[in-house]
């Protein structure tokens, strides 16, 4: 197994990520992943020291819309799918003091 | 600026606070929607698939609203450069992307500076472009938001255009945090890209506070105060966290690094967000948005329409009158630094200019009194012409409607009352009321003051209120010391 990447890492992320992942997945990711970033690596074998940093692919900057107002969607719709909807907003769990 | 008592903290520790200051641009749209940004409206009514960030929508930026972020920056005294955008990634219900569109390695202002009234100038770490989260309703628990049972969202504040300004850790009292806030509100609103309501959100103000002992340089674990909502709520937040962890210290622990939510009525804060979720948001660079290069002539273009601002209108009536910090404050706060500054250049004196708009100029509009007719007022009240007493009511009568102060006090009968018609008359005054002189020269203080209302009482009689009291108290309290009136000298 390659050491780009540790089990912890891939339980880390997928937590954050909110993703709940079976012992076999963790394994499985782990070892993808740091193929993955294996593959990325290559890049360091490049001497890049005159490469500016890109931010962005497209040769494109400010890219502006106009300050006017454009109709909204009709709440109802929205709402309509949402899981759970009250009083015209849209009900969740409570926020605070649940497991990330 | 409202005077104020600094609290003391315990001896030998000293505040250490940095502000992050959430303001709300003035657009008519949202950041990167066409959807209206406006405060009070039905719930989820101004949202649309980008703001709701639906698959597939596609952010676009609104010009005006990095136009307000530059005007901003150069309001602060930034560097305003290149930027780009970048997702915040958290889970988190206010904001239905899962992300927060922000700034981050490359915001678009950065170190800057604030100075306050009293010449203390407060270092900006960074000014950035973001998206306002949505509204979230906490119900159950009484409204808290770690006891609540369930909570409602309305995503009409998702994407409304922010900038979020972050002061560098060198706020070292609760004044200066205040002078700072209210600064920054004068600011916003002397360029006019947010209206700064506290108490409708529109400015909204978390305090990252520490403590260390008087005269180290360290920076220690700091908390982070939320759900502040006016300067005062801002003043006894950071007072109790202060105080708080200066408690811990004493007792031999330690503050966690936490958010705390700051309860107003209750006068106390509580523990909010873990850290461990807030320090890991993963942040990367936008890929539908491009990046905002601001060129040289559009900064040259605001830095040439900017208006004066608070601290440069300070530092130029203070030029002109040298007069003290707080009464310049109160003076530019109320704006009435332009006036003062058009009197003074026209002869007037500056001490009396400034005295006379302090305190016989307190009014809401004061738009009838031209600088002219202003400065007009102030030579005549130098020069003698009128008293203090009569420059007052000329004044009243320039605030109701205007005109020209000469012609006022021609009509009131307001007449030059010459210093030794004065003198004749409180001489006659003496002699004609023996036992009250007595009781003035030869009198316990009570009996002197009780005499000197008498006869300056009796000389307004006489000249039907053109005397000057001051004066006439002056020439009472000269012949009280004159042996030829039988005092006991001096």
């Amino acid at each position: 197994m390659s050491d780009r990447i540790t089990r912890d890492e891939v339980v880390h992320v997928a937590r954050l990520a909110r993703l709940e992942l079976g012992p076999d997945e963790i394994d499985a990711f782990t070892e993808q992943l740091a193929r993955v970033l294996e593959h990325a690596a290559d890049i360091e074998s490049l001497d890049v020291d005159d490469v500016p940093p890109t931010s962005h692919p497209l040769p494109l900057v400010n890219v502006f819309r106009t300050d006017e107002v454009r109709a909204s969607i009709d709440r109802r719709e929205v709402l309509a799918q949402a899981p759970w909807a009250e009083s015209d907003m849209f009900r969740v769990p409570p926020v605070l003091g649940e497991e990330p | 600026m409202s005077w104020s008592i600094e609290p003391t903290l315990p001896e030998g520790w000293e505040l250490v606070v940095g502000l992050e200051v959430h303001v709300e641009l003035s657009t008519a749209t949202k950041l990167f929607c066409g959807c209206a940004n406006r405060f009070g409206s039905e719930p989820n009514t101004n949202i649309c698939p980008v703001c709701l960030g639906l698959p597939g929508s596609l952010p676009v930026i609104n010009g005006t609203a990095v136009k307000y972020a530059m005007q901003l920056g150069r309001a602060l005294l930034c560097d305003v450069k290149p930027a780009v955008m970048a997702r915040k990634n958290y889970f988190y219900p206010d904001m239905p992307k899962d992300y927060q569109t922000t700034q981050y390695e490359q915001p678009t202002n950065s170190d800057g500076e604030v100075v306050l009234p009293d010449g203390f100038t407060v270092g900006i770490e960074r000014a950035h472009i973001e998206e306002d989260t949505g509204k979230s309703t906490h119900i159950g628990g009484g409204g808290r938001i770690n006891e609540a049972i369930y909570s409602l969202v309305d995503y009409n504040r998702a994407g409304v255009p922010l900038i979020e300004i972050v002061s560098r850790p060198c706020l070292d009292t609760i004044d200066h945090a205040k002078a700072y806030v209210s600064g920054l509100r004068d600011i916003l609103l002397a360029i006019g890209v947010s209206d700064a309501r506290m108490e409708e959100g529109s400015m909204r103000v978390d305090a990252n506070v520490s403590v260390r002992p008087v005269g180290s340089d360290e920076l220690r674990t700091r908390c982070e105060l939320k759900n502040i909502n006016s300067i005062r709520s801002m003043a006894r937040a950071i007072e109790y966290e202060a105080r708080r962890q200066i408690d811990l210290y004493t007792s031999g622990e330690r503050p966690r690094q936490e958010t705390r939510h700051w309860d107003e009525a209750a006068g106390r804060s509580t523990p909010g967000r873990s850290k461990e979720n807030l320090d890991d948001y993963r942040f990367f660079q936008e890929p539908d948005l491009v990046p905002l290069v601001p060129t040289a002539e559009e900064i040259a273009a605001i830095d040439a329409a900017m208006p004066a601002l608070p601290a440069a209108r300070r530092a130029a009536l203070v030029e002109a009158s040298s007069a003290d910090a707080d009464v310049v404050a109160t003076l530019v706060e109320r704006g009435q630094d332009a006036l003062a500054l058009a009197a003074i250049g026209r002869g007037a004196d500056a001490d009396k200019v400034v005295t006379r708009l302090r305190h016989d100029l307190a009014v809401d509009d004061f738009s009838k009194v031209s600088a002219e007719s202003f400065a007009a007022l102030i030579v005549m009240e130098t020069s003698g012409d009128l008293t203090a007493t009569q420059a007052k009511q000329v004044l009243a009568e320039l605030v109701d409607s205007g005109g020209d102060p000469r012609s006022i006090a021609a009509e009131r009968g307001f007449e030059a009352m010459h210093d030794d018609e004065l003198a004749d008359l409180v001489d006659r005054l003496i002699a004609d009321n023996p036992d009250e002189w007595q009781r003035f020269v030869g009198g316990h203080e009570g009996d002197r003051k009780k005499m000197q209302g008498f006869f300056i009482g009796q000389i307004m009689r006489a000249t039907k209120g053109q005397a000057d009291g001051r004066a006439v108290a002056d020439l009472l309290a000269q012949r009280g010391r004159s042996p030829a009136n039988g005092s006991p000298g001096t």
